[in-house]
C-alpha cells in the first residue's frame, strides 16, 4: 500500500445475506487511490458478491460503500464512477466492437466527437484498431476480453472492477492478458479491484491481496507478506503451489527457548520471528517445500538436521518434489532437479525456521 | 452530492423502496389481466355445464347459476346424441383410450431404438437417414393424407382401429426419434464405450445401460404422444371409421347434432370431459409437460 | 482370418432401424413424392401407381390452374367497386383465409408471448401459478378450444347477449357470424390456445441470456426497457426464429379449430386449405393433391429462416 495515499474505495460494515445464508459478514475494506487490489478465494467465498456490491449490482443488507469519498450505497451503478469487466466478456453480441465500446456513451448522450475520440484512444491503447468493425463472434477469446476491458476504459472512470476476467481463457492467453492488464495499470494508475481464484494472477498483479473465506477477509496484505507470513492456516494452505507442509506437533518451552516437538525429534524455534509470544501447547509448523533443505547422506550429526525417509519423488522439470516421512508425518521438499533421491533413502532434513510459520493448532492463527 | 441525502439520512444498507412502485403495479396488473383472459373460457365451460337448459336460455353467460346441477355431465357422458346413436361421449372416451395406448407404446418403442442406433451405432447411411428424418418431421401431414388412405386400404385396415393406430405411430416417429437421438447423444459416450469394452452388445447396452438412465426422456415422450394423440381430430375422422371415432370427433358430433334442440350445458360438459385427460397430465407432470411440448415443437 | 463383411457390421443396429427406414422411405418420402407427382395428372379416386399411367394421365399444371380459379380456394379481385361510389377490398377463399390467420397469429402470439415473458421475468411472486394459467390452454385440443370459444362468441347466448343484457343494447360482437370478421374470431381462439406456449419458449430464451450482459448494461447505464429492446431482443434471434417456425407451421395446418368454431362458415367464408383438401378427396382429387403440394411449398418457405440460421452459421 502506497504511503499517504488517499482512499479511493472503501467499504464499511458491508453485509449481505439471503435468508439465513450470510454471504458477506460485516466487511471493512479501504482501497487506496491507484491501488491494485485482488480479492482472492475459492468459489463461494463471497469475493464476487463483494465486487458486485461495490459496483451496485447487488444490494447489501447492511453497511455502506464509498467511492472517491462519496457515499454511493444507494447510487445506480452508472453513477458510481466505475467500469467493470466480466468473466464471460458480456459483450453485446449483435453490435460491432465500435458499437460495444460506444453504446453506453451514446445512451448517456455524450457528444459524438467526444465519443469518437475516446473510442479511438482506447482502440489504440488496446490495439483494437483493426477489429472495430467486427462483431464479437468474429473475435478470439483474448480479443473479446480486450474489447470488454476497452468498454470499461471508454467510461474514463476512476475505478475498474474485474470479475474473474481471465477465467474463460486458455493458459497461454491468460498469461498474455495478465501482463497486459498489469501494464495497463502501470500506465493508467487507476484503482483496480480484481476478483480471481487464481493465486498466480493474484500474486503477479496485486499491490495488496485480500484472501477471503466464508464472507470474511482472512488477510489483507502485500503478496509477499501473504506468502511469507500467512496469518492463519487457511491462508497458508490456500497460497502457494505446491502447498505448504503442515507438521502437527507441540511446542515446549516459551519465548526464545521454545522447541517444536515433531514425533521424537525436536526443532528449536530460536530463529522464528513470532507474531505473538510462543507458548507451550499443540501447534502446527508450516514450512513451504522450498524452505526445506535435504542432505543426501545422513552421516553428520547436525544439531539442526532431522532424519527422514524418502517416500516418493515427483520430477517437475525445473525442480523435483521429494515426499518425505518423519515417523508418520508426510511432507514435501523442493529440490533442484539435478539432485537424485530414491524411495527408501534416508536423508537429513533442515527446516529454514526463519521462513516458516507456526500456528496455534486450536485457533489456526499464526503465532 | 455529500455523504448524506437531502433530508439528512446517511445511505446505508439496502436502498429504501416505495411500498408500491408504479412499475410493479403495471407488471402485476398486466399479468393478472392476462390470467383472467386465459382462465375466462375455463370458467365459462364450468359454469355453463352446471346450469340447466332453462338457466342458459334466460340467464347470462357470465353468471353462474344458483342451483348447480351435474345432470348435464351425466347426459354428456351417457346419453348425448352423436348423430346416429345416443350413447354419450363415453364411447369416444374408450375409443380414444384404445387408440392412444397402442400408438404411444409402439411409436416410443420404435423411436427409442432407432434414436439409439443413430446416436451410438452409426452405419453407412445413418447421417443421410437422419437428415431425411429431420426434413420428414416438417412435412405437413396433409401431404400424406391420401397416400395413407391408399396404404391402409392396400393393407385392408382402412376405417378400422389398426389404421388410426398405424397413422398415429407413423406421424409420431420422426420427432420422437430426433428426441431420443439427441438425448442418447448427450449421455456421456464413455458409458457406452465402457459397456462395449465389458462385452455388452447392442440390445444389452440399450436395455441395461441406456433405458434405466432415460426415465426423463421416456416421460417426455409419453406426455408428448398421449396429449398429441388424445387431442387429434383429423386422423380420427379419416382413418378410424365411425365405430372407432375418438373422443374429439364424438365431441364435435355431439355439439353439431341437431336432434332435439341445442343443449349448451351438455356440450360444455362434454367439452370439459374431452379436455380433462390432457389437462390432468398437464397439471401433474409440470415441468415434463413443458419439456415435452417444447421437444415436440423445437427441433434439433 | 477373413475380413468381416461390412454389410454385417453393426447388424443389430441396421435391423433395428429397418422399420423406421421403411416408414420414412415408404410414407414420408414415398407419400410426399406420390402426392406431388400425381398433382400433375388427371387422377380420379382410383389410384394409379405405375409410371405409364402417370405419363398417360399427365396434364401439366392443369390442376393448379383450376385450383387457383376456384373461388373456394382463392377469390381475390382486390379492390372491388360495390354500388356506385363505394369500394371494398375483397379477397376470400381458403388460401387468403389461412394467410390472414397465419400472419395475425404469428404477429400477435409472438408479441404477446414476448411481452408476457418479459413481465414474467421481473422477479414476480407466484411465477409458477401464472405460468400454469398461461400454458394450460396449450394442453387442450383445438376441438375443445374451438367449442368453448364458439359458445363464448355465439351472438345468441354469448358475450354479445350477455353485454346487451347488462344494458348496452347496441353492443355488437357477432364476429363468428360475420363473413368479414369470422377469421379474426378464429384468431382470438388460436391466440388463447398458443400464446402461453410462446411465452414459455421466450421465457426460456430470456433466462438463457448471460446474467453478465445485464450487469454490463447496468454499468453502462442502459435502462431496462432499452436493454430488452436493443440488447436482449436481438440476442433472442434463435428463439424468435424457432418460435416463428413453430407458430407459422402450426398456423398453415389450421383445421380442427375452424371445424369446431364455424366448420368453415358462414357459408365457406372461413374455409382453410386443410379442410378444402380433405373435402375434395372424392370429388376433385387432382385439385386436392395440387393444394397439398402448395402447402408443402408454403412449409418450405416457412423453413427458410430456420435453415439459414441452422446451416448458415457454419459459413
Amino acid at each position: 500500500m502506497k504511503a499517504n495515499s488517499t482512499t479511493s474505495v472503501s467499504v464499511r460494515g458491508l453485509a449481505l445475506s439471503y435468508g439465513a445464508v450470510q454471504v458477506l459478514k460485516a466487511l471493512d475494506l479501504d482501497i487506496a487511490d491507484g491501488e491494485f487490489l485482488v480479492l482472492l478465494g475459492p468459489s463461494g467465498c463471497g469475493k464476487s458478491t463483494l465486487l458486485n456490491c461495490i459496483a451496485g449490482l447487488l444490494e447489501p443488507s447492511h453497511g455502506q460503500v464509498f467511492i472517491k469519498g462519496k457515499n454511493v450505497t444507494w447510487e445506480e451503478p452508472k453513477d458510481r464512477g466505475i467500469g467493470m469487466v466480466f468473466q464471460s466478456y458480456a459483450l453485446y453480441p449483435q453490435m460491432t466492437v465500435e458499437r460495444n465500446l460506444s453504446f453506453g456513451l451514446r445512451v448517456s448522450g455524450l457528444a459524438k466527437d467526444e465519443i469518437e475520440k475516446r473510442v479511438k484512444r482506447v482502440g489504440d491503447m488496446l490495439q483494437l484498431g483493426d477489429l472495430l468493425q467486427r462483431k464479437p463472434s468474429a473475435l478470439s477469446g483474448g480479443q473479446r476480453q480486450r474489447v470488454a476491458i476497452g468498454r470499461a476504459l471508454v467510461r474514463e472512470v476512476d475505478v475498474f472492477l474485474f470479475d474473474e476476467p481471465l477465467s474463460n481463457l486458455d493458459a497461454k492467453l491468460r498469461a498474455e492478458l495478465r501482463v497486459e492488464i498489469k501494464r495497463l495499470h502501470q500506465r493508467l494508475a487507476n484503482t483496480m479491484i480484481y476478483v480471481t481464484h487464481d493465486q498466480i494472477e493474484a500474486m503477479t498483479l496485486a499491490d495488496r491481496i485480500a484472501v477471503m473465506k466464508g464472507g470474511t477477509i482472512q488477510q489483507l496484505d502485500a503478496p509477499q507478506t501473504i506468502y511469507n507470513k500467512p496469518k492463519n492456516l487457511y491462508v497458508a494452505g490456500f497460497i502457494g503451489s505446491p502447498s505448504m507442509n503442515f507438521l502437527k506437533g507441540k511446542i515446549e518451552g516459551a519465548g526464545a527457548k521454545a522447541v517444536f516437538h515433531l514425533g521424537g525429534q525436536k526443532i528449536p524455534l530460536k530463529d522464528y520471528v513470532p507474531d505473538a509470544p510462543l507458548k507451550a501447547g499443540a501447534a502446527v509448523l508450516g514450512v513451504r517445500p522450498e524452505h526445506i533443505q535435504l542432505d543426501m547422506a545422513a552421516t553428520k550429526a547436525n544439531s539442526d538436521a532431522y532424519k527422514a525417509v524418502v517416500d516418493l519423488v515427483e520430477p517437475m522439470g525445473s525442480d523435483s518434489l521429494v515426499w518425505l516421512k518423519i515417523d508418520d508425518t508426510l511432507f514435501s521438499a523442493r529440490v533442484e532437479s539435478n539432485q537424485h533421491f530414491d524411495p527408501g533413502q534416508k536423508v537429513d532434513v533442515r527446516f529454514r525456521i526463519n521462513l516458516a510459520s507456526v500456528f496455534d493448532e486450536a485457533t489456526g492463527d499464526r503465532l | 452530492m455529500s455523504h448524506t441525502t437531502a433530508i439528512g439520512i446517511v445511505p446505508t444498507g439496502p436502498k429504501p423502496k416505495k411500498l408500491i412502485s408504479v412499475e410493479r403495479v403495471i407488471v402485476y396488473s398486466v399479468l393478472l389481466l392476462c390470467a383472467v383472459f386465459f382462465l375466462f373460457p375455463l370458467y365459462i365451460m364450468v359454469i355453463t355445464s352446471l346450469k340447466d337448459i332453462e338457466a342458459i336460455r334466460s340467464g347470462n353467460i357470465f353468471i353462474p347459476t344458483m342451483t348447480p346441477t351435474f345432470s348435464a355431465w351425466g347426459k354428456a357422458w351417457n346419453s348425448a346424441c352423436t348423430g346416429l346413436y345416443c350413447e354419450g361421449i363415453k364411447v369416444g372416451f374408450w375409443n380414444s383410450v384404445r387408440i392412444t395406448f397402442p400408438s404411444t407404446i409402439v411409436s416410443i418403442a420404435i423411436a427409442s431404438i432407432t434414436g439409439y442406433s443413430l446416436a451410438n451405432w452409426p452405419f453407412k447411411f445413418s447421417e443421410a437417414f437422419f437428415t431425411v428424418l429431420l426434413v420428414s418431421s416438417f412435412i405437413p401431414y396433409v401431404v400424406m393424407l391420401y397416400p395413407l388412405v391408399l396404404i391402409t386400404r392396400w393393407l385392408g385396415i382402412y376405417s378400422t382401429l389398426p389404421a388410426v393406430v398405424l397413422v398415429h405411430t407413423i406421424f409420431g416417429l420422426p420427432i420422437l426419434t430426433l428426441l431420443f437421438r439427441n438425448y442418447f447423444a448427450s449421455l456421456p459416450q464413455e458409458l457406452f464405450k465402457a459397456a462395449r469394452v465389458d462385452g455388452a452388445g447392442y440390445w444389452r447396452i440399450f436395455f441395461q445401460v441406456f433405458v434405466p438412465m432415460s426415465a426423463p426422456i421416456f416421460t417426455v415422450a409419453v406426455i408428448l404422444q398421449i396429449t398429441g394423440i388424445w387431442n387429434d381430430f383429423l386422423f380420427g375422422v379419416i382413418y378410424a371409421g365411425p365405430t372407432n371415432y375418438p373422443m374429439t370427433v364424438q365431441l364435435n358430433n355431439i355439439v353439431n347434432s341437431v336432434q332435439g334442440g341445442k343443449e349448451y350445458n351438455v356440450d360444455m360438459a362434454a367439452t370439459i370431459l374431452t379436455g380433462i385427460v390432457p389437462l390432468a397430465i398437464y397439471f401433474f407432470s409440470g415441468k415434463y409437460f413443458v419439456r415435452g411440448i417444447a421437444a415436440g415443437a423445437v427441433k434439433g | 482370418m477373413d475380413r468381416p463383411n461390412p454389410l454385417f457390421r453393426n447388424l443389430s443396429s441396421k435391423i433395428a432401424s429397418l422399420p423406421m427406414m421403411l416408414i420414412v422411405l415408404g410414407v414420408f418420402v414415398g407419400g410426399t413424392a406420390w402426392t406431388v407427382l400425381f398433382s400433375f395428372t388427371n387422377i380420379r379416386i382410383l389410384p394409379l401407381f405405375t409410371p405409364r399411367e402417370w405419363i398417360n394421365g399427365y396434364v401439366g399444371l392443369a390442376n393448379y390452374d383450376r385450383l387457383f380459379k376456384t373461388d373456394r380456394w382463392m377469390d381475390c379481385p382486390g379492390l372491388t367497386k360495390i354500388g356506385t361510389e363505394a369500394w371494398q377490398w375483397k379477397c376470400a377463399g381458403a388460401l387468403p383465409n389461412v394467410v390472414t390467420y397465419a400472419v395475425l397469429s404469428i404477429i400477435l402470439s409472438i408479441s404477446i408471448g414476448f411481452l408476457l415473458a418479459v413481465f414474467m421475468d421481473q422477479k414476480i411472486r407466484m411465477e409458477g401459478v401464472f405460468r400454469t394459467i398461461y400454458l394450460y390452454p396449450f394442453a387442450l385440443s383445438f376441438i375443445v378450444t374451438g367449442h368453448v370459444w364458439a359458445w363464448i362468441l355465439s351472438p345468441e347466448y354469448g358475450l354479445q347477449a350477455a353485454v346487451r343484457q347488462l344494458g348496452w343494447t347496441s353492443f355488437s360482437f357477432g364476429w363468428i357470424a360475420d363473413r368479414q370478421m369470422v377469421m379474426y374470431a378464429i384468431v382470438i381462439a388460436g391466440i388463447w390456445q398458443g400464446s402461453g406456449f410462446v411465452m414459455a419458449l421466450m421465457l426460456a430464451g430470456l433466462r438463457g441470456i448471460d446474467e453478465e450482459i445485464w450487469k454490463a448494461a447496468k454499468i453502462d447505464g442502459i435502462s431496462t426497457w432499452r436493454t430488452y429492446l436493443q440488447i436482449v431482443l436481438p440476442m433472442m434471434k434463435p428463439v424468435m426464429v424457432t418460435t416463428f417456425v413453430i407458430v407459422a407451421s402450426g398456423a398453415v395446418r389450421i383445421y380442427d379449430l375452424v371445424v369446431a368454431i364455424t366448420d368453415g362458415g358462414p357459408g365457406i367464408s372461413s374455409d382453410v386449405p386443410t379442410r378444402y383438401i380433405y373435402q375434395n378427396f372424392s370429388a376433385n382429387l387432382g385439385q386436392s393433391l395440387a393444394a397439398s403440394t402448395c402447402m408443402l411449398v408454403a412449409m418450405a418457405f416457412i423453413l427458410i429462416p430456420w435453415i439459414r440460421m441452422e446451416f448458415g452459421k457454419k459459413g
